[in-house]
């Protein structure tokens, strides 16, 4: 009803098109939307096409994933491969629950302290002038830029060195101090009007509470995407060379070795991926849901 | 309006001792600086000055000088290839991937929520589901089954499957495509939320003060007012440019080392013959090579929207 109402108001189908699509903005063309609407929809066929390959691997029975040419959508649909699935963790030596843990530990840290320790380290490095800001600033850009393939000797050195071997914090400390959530928040919060600082500072805020309850939710949408790297980040780790029990190593690492035991947990293995696919998705969709409009609702004006 | 103030530093108008004033200020920066130290920089450090040694990680590594980076250069004919290569790689995937994925956010934030976070998610699905480069194996298979080769086989192009991923004339091809298609990644998402926090009031105000078209908006409102996510999403562009290795697709060694690129150099002694005083060298070069490209976009950034 609202819509139709709103077509009529706004007079013709041209132009409530246009405003449907742009979000109610005056200034733009029909043929300008019409190509937007279009080269996004191209774009999005074939980034939908791997994620369509895997949700059908996930239902296909055995003959069908190894069929040659092969299919994208099963034939046959089954959820044989979600209940072999659900009876290889029921039957693992360490319990299937114990994984999930160990990953929930990584992530809810990890994503937490990422934002809080970058988010400290971003709002001096963008908004104030002191010594040794260009120095930081700089090692932080360049150390975006070193091939990880050579520290990782190195990096295993100093995390037998402090002793870190081992544990969860092996994975955890690095990710903690991962440059590029730093570096994005740094630069969401150098485009922020210097007057929202100074007015802060003239109601008597120390620079901590200005960062806490004024800086932080202005750039929110900055801190959501750091979020999900990080999610994803430590979502993907197996924990690597530093993990070696298997009571502390996380979900991600237990199902890859479904995987590696070859064809006949391919199945299995299909399944696991959908599974290991569809959790970062739902967060990335919440994630994302959030990154809305938040400077036009903090009510500066510069 | 009033004139948007620079976005120079922002001065604190207290007025003590340097090092009391800002002591708060360290404070804020020393839990992520001290992690960042032991973790990121002692590490680049230590294969800094790997780099002029023999080490080979079982035997104590002896002082080289700069022969590695002599032989790298003078010894190593695959060495230069993958320079050129990966040049190539760079000057074409970086700017366009950048260019790309920066018109993608803009265009789906003009859309309404909803189907902007349903676009988003199916734009990234691929980096969140790991496996992209799958579906490009399909495609271009080297026989006849794959959707390349039946396509052009039953519309009568061509009598015989082409070897996509192990033909010399085509595999640089296909790795740029295939790398233009995955650039919606890191800077894509941060183009998003950049979008997201730019002040509609300027929008508006430049509806008022003339401005007709999208194209307009985009050159003297957007861009200039999120110049720090551009410099961001450069900085990401270079280093995925740079580290491209299309093992994935056309396998290592790559047929006639087509596409052997710098970070699959660097991989293959780094980690297949541990000669890590070699492969530290390389990282070297490599690193310089992105510092000097980031100063040449960091000087072309500025003048954008002016």
């Amino acid at each position: 009803m609202n819509a139709i109402q709103r077509i009529k108001a706004s007079g013709g189908f041209k132009k409530s098109f246009v405003r449907f699509f742009t979000k109610g903005r005056a200034n733009r063309s029909v043929g300008g939307t019409m190509f937007l609407l279009f080269f996004i929809a191209c774009f999005g066929v074939f980034a939908l096409f791997p994620v369509l390959f895997m949700l059908g691997n996930a239902f296909k029975p055995m003959h069908e994933l190894y069929r040659y040419p092969p299919t994208i959508l099963p034939e046959n649909p089954s959820v044989q491969n979600f209940g072999d699935l659900l009876q290889y963790a029921n039957e693992s030596l360490v319990p299937f629950t114990r994984y999930v843990f160990n990953t929930g530990i990584l992530i809810l840290i990890g994503c937490i302290g990422q934002i809080i320790f970058s988010a400290m380290a971003a709002f001096p490095l963008a908004k104030f002038d002191f010594k040794g800001r260009g120095f930081l600033s700089n090692l932080v850009v360049y150390a975006l830029m070193f091939s990880g393939a050579v520290t990782a000797v190195p990096n295993y050195i100093i995390m037998n060195y402090l002793g870190l071997m081992d544990s969860l914090w092996a994975v955890l400390l690095p990710a903690l101090a991962s440059t590029l959530g730093l570096y994005l928040l740094q630069n969401f919060m150098t485009m922020l009007p210097d007057s929202l600082i100074e007015a802060a500072q003239i109601d008597g805020a120390s620079y901590f509470r200005t960062l806490v309850q004024v800086i932080m939710p202005v750039v929110k949408p900055a801190w959501m995407t750091v979020f999900i790297f990080t999610f994803q980040n430590l979502w993907g780790n197996t924990g690597g060379s530093f993990l070696y029990t298997e009571n502390i190593k996380p979900l991600s690492y237990m199902l890859s070795k479904i995987a590696a035991a070859g064809i006949s947990r391919q199945g299995m293995a299909s399944a696991a991926s959908l599974l290991m696919f569809i959790i970062p998705v739902v967060i990335f969709i919440i994630a994302q849901s959030n990154v809305m409009e938040t400077m036009a609702t903090s009510g500066m004006k510069d | 309006m009033k004139k948007k103030k620079n976005n120079s530093a922002f001065k604190p108008t207290v007025k003590t001792s340097e090092w009391k004033k800002n002591r708060s200020l360290y404070l804020m920066l020393l839990p992520f600086f001290t992690l960042f130290t032991i973790f990121t920089v002692l590490p680049v450090l230590f294969a800094i000055v790997v780099s002029f040694t023999d080490f080979n990680v079982l035997q104590f590594p002896n002082f080289v000088g700069l022969s590695n980076y002599l032989s790298l250069f003078l010894n190593d004919d695959l060495f230069l290839t993958a320079i050129k290569n990966t040049f190539i790689l760079a000057v074409i995937v970086g700017p366009c991937g950048y260019i790309l994925s920066f018109i993608m956010a803009w265009m789906l934030c003009e859309l309404p929520d909803k189907l902007r976070v349903f676009m988003t998610v199916v734009l990234y699905g691929p980096s969140l589901s790991g496996n992209v480069y799958m579906i490009w194996t399909l495609i271009f298979a080297d026989d006849s089954t794959g959707f390349a080769n039946s396509w052009l086989l039953s519309s009568g192009l061509t009598n015989e499957a082409i070897l996509w991923l192990h033909d010399e004339q085509y595999m640089m091809l296909i790795i740029i495509i295939v790398q233009l298609w995955m650039s919606f990644g890191v800077g894509f998402l941060s183009f998003i939320s950049g979008l997201q926090g730019i002040d509609k009031a300027q929008l508006e105000a430049g509806m008022v003060d003339g401005i007709t078209n999208r194209w307009q908006e985009l050159w003297f409102i957007i861009l200039p007012s999120m110049r720090p996510v551009l410099l961001f999403g450069a900085i990401m562009a270079i280093t995925g440019a740079f580290s491209i290795t299309g093992t994935a697709l056309t396998g290592f060694p790559s047929t006639g080392y087509a596409t052997h690129s710098i970070v699959d150099h660097l991989n293959w002694y780094g980690t297949t013959k541990m000669e890590l005083g070699y492969a530290s060298a390389i990282a070297v070069i490599l690193f310089v090579l992105m510092i000097g490209c980031n100063r040449l976009i960091q000087k072309f950034l500025r003048k954008v929207g002016t």
